[in-house]
């Protein structure tokens, strides 16, 4: 298959693995943002392909596994609602919100619709006009745009039973974040996606202040392991840069319309991560002047009290400073079909990832 | 019931003359046999074997009709396999239909048609059955349950369980995984994927029985529902064994892997419901192949892995890039990612 077979080549990885090693012998911690990558890795087994002194530790970049209990109980209250359609993407109705899931909740009677892509959402709005339907919006510069797009629809059309719960969150505060609490990070595998979306200069600052090398790489194992090549020949020389591995599809100015949807739709806000708390202007909100298409706004709901689940370290591991396999309930009380923590819900997520593809 | 057109009605379930004529019409006519047409409560078979299989399933597909075939092929294909795949002759079929009130019965005609044409195909007579008829929203356009009874002889029973599978034996499958469960996913959903999946739905008794006929086959099993990846750990699990799958060797159509890229998917968890996976022992693999590729249903067969003394009880996947991970059964439905 065209894109996928020739990054899959197996002689390809394995010399690239030996440029790897020879690139540089320091001691190296780099972290992979995305979720996808961390599937990549696990999938194609690559950290068995690096020297010892590489280690890849897994960043916050599953959009569900960020995504806070208050989000997914404010979510689940809207669906107890009378007359409310929840029309969400698939990996969210499974995520443990205070007490319950939209899975559960589903099952006792909330209608709740899985849906592919947010313009579906907007489809069942126009075709249950005496309903609401509450899009619960996830997602970083990926999904972002494609929720504004949808708002922007749904003015055009007139559909106003159309509401938006926004979730969505953006990459660099994270990542800054992250660095400045101290998480040991050598350089940043960045995610593709976002970037082809925001452009490079996002990560700018990360190379020229805090002086950390930032590669946007490809999902595929070549894509992955070129990467590491780059940020390791980066740490041995010194000079820490921002640069595109990902090349058919990452440029430096990234997706214009798509950041204009964005500019047009959302406000930033300060938001709250799953595991790591509040994070300030990391989050997305409905702009004021569409905020008749904020579930937020628009639909008054009591959410009741949100808590954290007791022993999930689903925070440690989204800073990359604890690994799934520390946690006392991974495989054992949190599994892909109970789990504790979100990063267990996520095809994408750390926890279902180690769990997956433990050995 | 002379006109074909028209709508199912509540008074189709009543056990009056719409029914009888619906029955009479619809299936009586279609599959029409000596043993059915004495519609009796319970159907008398004759068997000069020791040993009968029996199986139930049902079938309750959105949408009924799909690229490949529809609810009707299915629900023959489905119950014909798994009394094929247990090492049986599949002969005697019960179909029961529970159908949604308004439901078009042209619609109706033309799925039993093709469940009357499968049937035969099969060379299984449908020999006793079932219509209700449900208040509208209370089942989802049509279920089918289909029952068999197959003829089993004795050399043949071990079969089903796997007693005889050993270390070095080798798994065959007789073509593309995940075909079915694309197919009706990608006729289901509003993708607009301009690919063309179609069900790999077919009847697979014919095919188990050239094989059987000349090999020894130690297990057998059809990877519907959780695709290959629940048969083969439920087989590991059962035998105490370890299996080991090489990526490269996994049959997959180009259409099929592009979807499960884009959704997320692993093929391996994909249901399939023309596809058998057979162990046999390594001198019989080539001979094996040959049988199957010489069939229309087994022309990509391959074998795709082997039964090993390591990681007991576990399936490990080898992939191209020379890692392995281990395949588990899925937990519940597969989801998307969503980005």
């Amino acid at each position: 298959m065209k894109y996928v077979d020739e990054y899959r080549k197996k002689d390809l990885i394995l010399s690239i693995a030996e440029k790897i090693k020879k690139a540089s012998d320091r001691e190296m911690v780099l972290m992979e943002v995305c979720g996808g990558h961390t599937m990549a890795i696990h999938r194609f087994g690559l950290n068995s392909l690096l020297p010892p002194n590489i280690k890849l530790i897994s960043g916050p970049g599953c959009p569900v596994c960020v995504s806070d209990q208050r989000f997914i109980d404010t979510a689940i209250a809207f669906g107890r609602l009378p007359g409310i359609i929840i029309a969400t993407y698939g990996d969210l109705i499974r995520v443990p919100g205070s007490v319950s899931s939209l899975e559960k909740e589903r099952a006792k009677g909330s209608d709740i619709r899985i849906i592919y892509s947010v313009l579906e959402a907007l489809e069942i709005a126009r075709q249950n006009r005496d309903k609401k339907v509450v899009f619960p919006g996830i997602g970083f510069e990926t999904t972002a745009p494609a929720t504004a797009a949808a708002v922007i629809q749904s003015r055009q059309d007139k559909i106003f039973n159309f509401f938006v719960l926004s979730g969505h969150k953006v990459m660099p505060p994270v990542m800054k974040t992250l660095v400045e609490e101290g998480v040991r990070i050598d350089g940043f595998i960045a995610p593709g996606h976002v970037t082809a979306i925001t452009g490079t200069s996002i990560y700018e600052e990360l190379a020229s202040i805090y002086k950390l090398g930032v590669v946007v790489s490809g999902f595929e194992p070549v894509d992955m392991m070129q990467s590491v090549l780059m940020l390791a020949s980066q740490i041995e020389k010194g000079k820490p840069a921002v640069e595109v591995q990902y090349r058919r599809v990452v440029n430096e100015t990234g997706n214009k319309v798509a950041q204009n949807l964005m500019k047009e739709v959302f406000e930033y806000r300060d938001d709250r991560w799953r595991g790591i708390g509040m994070i300030r202007e990391s989050g997305l909100k409905i702009a004021d002047h569409l905020s008749k298409f904020d579930a937020e706004k628009q639909i008054e709901v009591n959410v009741g009290e949100s808590f954290e689940p007791k022993g999930c370290i689903c925070g440690l591991i989204l800073r990359g400073l604890k690994t799934p396999v520390d946690c006392p309930l991974f495989a054992r009380k949190c599994t892909p079909t109970d789990p504790v923590g979100a990063c267990m819900v996520s095809g994408e997520g750390t926890c279902a990832t180690y769990y997956k593809y433990r050995s | 019931m002379n006109q074909t057109k028209g709508n199912i009605m509540l008074g189709h379930g009543s056990g009056g003359k719409m029914m009888h004529d619906l029955i009479e019409n619809v299936f009586i006519k279609k599959f029409n046999n000596n043993i059915l047409t004495d519609q009796t409560d319970s159907a008398i078979l004759n068997s000069d074997l020791d040993n009968i299989a029996f199986t139930t399933d049902s079938f309750v597909i959105d949408p009924v009709v799909f690229p490949g075939g529809n609810i009707g092929k299915l629900a023959v294909c489905g119950t014909v396999n798994d009394l094929a795949v247990s090492g049986a002759i599949p002969a005697y079929l019960s179909v029961s239909f529970i159908i949604e009130e308004g439901f078009p019965v042209e619609e109706l005609e033309k799925i039993a048609e093709s469940l009357a044409a499968e049937a035969q195909k099969a060379g299984v007579s449908v020999v006793t059955g079932d219509t209700k008829i449900v208040n509208k929203g209370k089942c989802d356009k049509l279920f089918i349950n289909t029952s068999g009874i197959g003829f089993i002889r004795k050399e043949n029973i071990s079969i089903g369980k796997g007693s005889k599978v050993a270390p070095g034996d080798f798994i065959i499958i007789n073509g593309t995984i995940g075909d079915h469960g694309m197919a009706v996913l990608n006729a289901r959903e509003s993708f607009n994927f301009t690919i063309h999946i179609e069900s790999d739905c077919a009847s697979l008794n014919h095919l188990i029985k050239k094989v059987t006929d000349k090999h020894e086959v130690k297990f057998m099993r059809d990877p519907t529902r959780g695709g290959v990846a629940a048969v083969l750990n439920e087989l590991a699990l059962k035998t105490g064994f370890g299996i080991e799958i090489e990526e490269d060797a996994l049959p997959i159509k180009k259409g099929v892997k592009a979807m499960c890229e884009l959704l997320g998917f692993d093929p391996l968890h994909i249901a399939n419901e023309g596809k058998v996976i057979m162990v046999v022992p390594e001198s019989d693999v080539q001979s094996v192949l040959e049988i199957l590729k010489n069939d229309t249903l087994g022309m990509e067969s391959s074998a795709i892995g082997r039964i090993v003394t390591e990681h007991q009880g576990r399936v490990v996947l080898r992939n191209q890039t020379g890692g392995s991970r281990i395949i588990d059964t899925l937990s519940g439905d597969q989801l998307p990612r969503i980005c």
